[in-house]
């Protein structure tokens, strides 16, 4: 169902990414001087797609405080009723496929 | 100074015999001139680093800055950057591998016909460090200068083994190249203690060393593209940078 659960937090940074959506596969986080954000030390997150494909990510700096900020209102939209369900499905994956499949066979029986 | 320059990407061949990228940047002049080496600190081989490079250039020596994550590429090279340092720091930056690109880049410039055999290295950041390491390892060097060099002293939390760095510290003995430091008293690696720490070991093994401090300071303060740009401590700093490079690169 849509949840419209919207969070929201004033922050400070900067990013770069694709031209177009594309898979990720892993997160790199790095508390480390940044290449753009214009703080001495950033929290640094490379969202990556192929690690041999160094071009292929989407990469956030924030400031330490922004982090912080980032923190907080993801864990409220964790808290979420729809979220809790599905953190704790069965057969919940880390890539969130926990839908049920319909077979095209037992739908046309 | 000189006012006309040649600046270009080139190859050269570093560690076990693999060909880099690196940015070169020579003065365009008849006269013998020494080399520099330039090592970019641990965000990549950036555009600030070029500018460097040029800066030696036009101050008349023939100044490369070796693309230190070549092998990670092919790429952007801030994308190159991320990559490496999503590796790790002992597979990005091993100190063998750093060793031996020095190694290349010097034969690179003493190669060339208007090399006057002398060549430098200078490195900022995780560059400071390994210009620091290169001192005590290659004495082909004739200067190395240290700016802001992190973790030259042993570090981490012992309850974090991960996190423990021996440094570069315990190789002083074996330097023989002429170093100068620059460092920001408001840094917090090193830190003014860590600085106390290398500044004693030097005098106590009798090692040809040069420092400068600067209060109202702290990480990188020369690089003009950063939050921590301090001018006036950066016009000092790099006067002493090429009052040092005359006296031993001339």
């Amino acid at each position: 169902m849509c949840t419209w659960e919207t969070y929201r937090a004033t922050i400070a940074g900067s990013a770069k990414g694709v031209e177009d959506w594309t898979r990720l596969t892993a997160v790199n986080v790095f508390y480390d001087h940044p290449a753009n954000a214009p703080f001495d030390h950033a929290l640094i997150l490379d969202f990556v797609e192929d690690a041999s494909r160094p071009g292929r990510r989407v990469s956030i700096e924030l400031s330490a405080t922004a982090a912080s900020e980032l923190l907080r209102v993801m864990h409220d939209a964790l808290s979420c009723e729809q979220a809790r369900l599905d953190l704790v499905a069965p057969d919940s994956l880390i890539d969130g496929s926990s839908e049920r499949r319909i077979s095209i066979e037992t739908a046309a029986s | 100074m000189k006012q006309g320059m040649l600046a270009e990407v080139v190859g050269i061949v570093g560690h076990k015999g693999v060909t880099i990228e690196a940015y070169l940047a020579r003065p365009i002049s008849a006269s013998p001139i020494g080399g520099m080496i330039v090592l970019h600190h641990a965000p990549g081989w950036d555009d600030w680093s070029k500018e460097v490079v040029r800066m030696f250039a036009h101050r008349g020596y023939a100044a490369i800055c070796p693309h230190l994550y070549h092998r990670r590429g092919p790429g952007h090279w801030e994308d190159i950057a991320a990559a490496a340092r999503a590796d790790g720091l002992d597979k990005a930056m091993p100190n063998e591998q750093i060793i031996g690109d020095v190694e290349g880049a010097i034969a690179y410039l003493r190669a060339m016909p208007d090399s006057n055999g002398k060549v430098g290295v200078i490195g900022f950041c995780s560059g400071g460090r390994q210009a620091y390491l290169a001192a005590c390892e290659i004495p082909e060097l004739s200067a190395a200068i240290d700016c802001w060099g992190g973790s030259i002293t042993p570090r981490g939390d012992p309850t974090k083994p991960a996190s423990l760095s021996r440094g570069v510290l315990h190789r002083t003995p074996d330097m023989q190249v002429p170093l100068l430091g620059i460092f920001g008293n408001d840094d917090t690696n090193p830190s003014p203690a860590d600085i106390d720490e290398i500044e004693a070991t030097l005098q106590q093994l009798g090692k040809s060393y040069e420092f400068h401090r600067y209060d109202g300071a702290g990480h990188a303060f020369f690089t003009t593209d950063r939050i921590n740009y301090r001018p006036e401590q950066a016009v000092d700093g790099w006067r002493r940078v090429f009052a040092f490079c005359e006296t031993h690169l001339s």
